[in-house]
């Protein structure tokens, strides 16, 4: 038994951004997920859904739960990533001003999702889009 | 389990509209058989349905006044918000002169629990490893809201008293050692702005037991009160709040005295749940101090108070402005205050909310929820007497409602049936008819069973 559930996100618009995440926290809740792992499934949820809205031209995060695992997927049709190793730098960021002065883009992102997910994988290719896939053990 | 409720429904009251259903912010109400009903499980008696409700069907229970003489000595226990209450009262003195009038025998101020309170949060903010944000625990509404809604937030809450309970355990302290009289024989009594209080004395979270005594609603006391300040008395020789304690019953009043570099305070629980929200999301990394107030404007903005809010605030910064103390005289209790005042019970998550059973037939359930949620309207009207098509699908989930509780699904149910129903109205009509006789006869087969015997036996 598991639960699968796709949400698209919309690129740019900054008023939508974290209505994925809290669709998934809410489930969480309701399932009765440990509070730590909810929080760091919320976390990288979270960020993964701004990095779709600031940096993609749109796509979609995928909610995976099994009685072991949880796994988020995030993929997105845009730009890629030319240099992941510089991307996971803590401070790293290409977004623009106008997004750093609502309080984001401050390079925390990708590196903040590895730290919190129990397995991380990020691929991408550059003018084609960016693939993440997030495990969290319950 | 056992809960105690302030907030109480008066079925007589009660029209079963959808008001107060689309506006409890832990969906704890439904309309069942034409009434509301509270879910005790997950009531956090924050009063946002007092408030709302046209036909005042929602009350608090609070003590009456005369619940004072279960005591041999009473204190009363005055809200700064009790302070904003009276029009044309610029000053504490006639208020706690009033107070005294009305049978108590010494009166101790919140505002000088606050005033304890804020100091041992500085303290702690100072010399202790706290998670970040610290959480403000004086609003207990806010409290509750954290276990049912955010319980990963549960360990962010500051773990002292609130003001109220400091004020009580320092009053009867005081009052035992300067009269020599028991500890049991002395009554602390809140005057209280709101519902959540007398809960929170009822059932403490983080205490084994309250140091108060009961609580007297700020509207039940405020006629006697206003005609006893117009007689004017004589203030009683106590020791004073200042302004620093008295400002905690306007939003961000905490947050002054806690004094706190980085800080929010956000008031109203629909602001304070999208606050917590974004706070789980650890999307303010730099905030060290949270204060959060289920009422709009705060205490001031309490379901027991009579005065406007807004008129509230404006009369309060006026009684500041006029109140000589501006900075706390602090007492030898101020010493140990991390010690004394700290919580000695672990706060609980409140898992009203969720499902049951192992994580495989959670996984199931939450996705036969999913599934039942997709196939209702999504207008979340409230007319099934759930709060959302979310909540009805959980309902059904639970046995506690069908789909045909949604008006919608009911309409074409009946669409369904009316149809059927033309369709056996046709065929008996057809049956007395030539034009029947004639397609019996070319079918041939349309069975005598389908027509029924009594039309037969015409």
């Amino acid at each position: 038994m598991m639960i699968k559930d796709t949400y698209p996100v919309a690129a740019g618009d900054m008023t939508v951004a974290g209505d994925v995440s809290a669709r998934i926290k809410r489930q969480m809740k309701r399932l009765g997920i440990p509070s730590d792992i909810m929080r760091r499934v919320s976390v990288c949820t979270y960020e993964a859904e701004i990095n779709l809205v600031i940096h993609s031209m749109g796509g979609e995060i995928e909610f995976e739960i099994t009685a072991e695992d949880i796994i988020v997927r995030s993929r997105d049709v845009g730009p890629g990533i030319p240099d992941i190793s510089k991307a996971m730098t803590e401070g790293w960021s290409t977004a623009s001003n106008e997004v750093r002065n609502m309080g984001f883009g401050a390079g925390m992102g990708l590196p903040n999702m590895k730290r919190n997910a129990d397995e991380f994988s990020i691929e991408s290719t550059v003018g084609v889009g960016t693939n993440i896939v997030m495990t969290f053990h319950i | 389990m056992n809960y105690y409720h302030s907030v109480r429904l008066n079925k007589a009251k009660c029209k079963g509209c959808t008001v107060c259903l689309k506006r409890c912010p832990t969906e704890a109400i439904r309309i069942r058989n034409n009434h509301a009903q509270i879910i005790d499980a997950q009531c956090i008696d924050c009063g946002e349905c007092i408030k709302v409700c046209g036909h005042h069907a929602k009350y608090a229970v609070t003590d009456p006044l005369e619940a004072i003489h279960n005591f041999k000595y009473k204190i009363a226990l005055p809200a700064p918000t009790l302070y904003a209450q009276f029009q044309g009262v610029h000053k504490t003195e006639p208020i706690i002169a009033a107070l005294m009038s009305l049978g108590f025998d010494d009166v101790f101020e919140v505002a000088r629990g606050a005033e304890i309170v804020s100091y041992a949060i500085s303290q702690a903010l100072r010399n202790e490893d706290k998670p970040r944000p610290l959480i403000s625990s004086a609003c207990p509404a806010i409290v509750r809201l954290i276990q049912v809604n955010f319980p990963g937030l549960i360990d962010n809450i500051v773990d002292f008293v609130s003001p109220m309970e400091a004020a009580a355990k320092f009053a009867k302290e005081e009052f035992a050692a300067k009269h020599g009289v028991p500890m049991e024989e002395i009554g602390a009594f809140f005057i209280t702005p709101c519902a959540a209080k007398m809960t929170s004395i009822k059932a403490p979270i983080g205490q084994r037991r309250s140091y108060v005594d009961g609580a007297i609603a700020i509207k039940d006391i405020y006629k006697q009160m206003s005609a006893a300040i117009k007689k004017g008395f004589t203030m009683p020789e106590i020791d004073r709040a200042s302004t620093v304690g008295i400002k905690w019953a306007i939003p961000g009043g905490e947050t002054d005295a806690v004094g706190v570099r980085s800080s929010l305070c956000v008031d109203g629980i629909a602001n304070v749940m999208a606050v917590l929200e974004q706070i789980e999301n650890e999307r303010f990394r730099d905030l060290m101090y949270f204060e959060g107030l289920a009422c709009v404007n705060g205490c001031l903005g309490g379901p027991l108070t009579v005065e406007n809010s807004f008129v509230a605030k404006n009369r309060l910064r006026s009684v500041m402005n006029r109140t000589a103390m501006k900075t706390v005289n602090k007492t030898s209790v101020f010493e140990n205050a991390c010690e004394t005042l700290r919580l000695n019970v672990e706060i609980e998550p409140n898992n009203s909310r969720q499902l049951e059973g192992t994580m495989r037939e959670r996984i199931e359930k939450s996705e036969k929820i999913n599934q039942l949620e997709a196939s209702l309207p999504g207008l979340d009207c409230g007319s099934c007497g759930s709060p959302s098509c979310r909540a009805l699908a959980w309902d059904i989930v639970h046995g506690e409602a069908t789909e045909l509780n949604c008006v919608f699904r009911l309409k074409d149910r009946i669409s369904e049936l009316a149809a059927e129903m033309v369709m056996l109205g046709a065929s008996t009509r057809f049956n007395t008819s030539k034009e029947v006789d004639q397609l019996e006869h070319m079918s041939g087969q349309l069975s005598h069973d389908e027509r029924g015997d009594d039309e037969q036996d015409e």
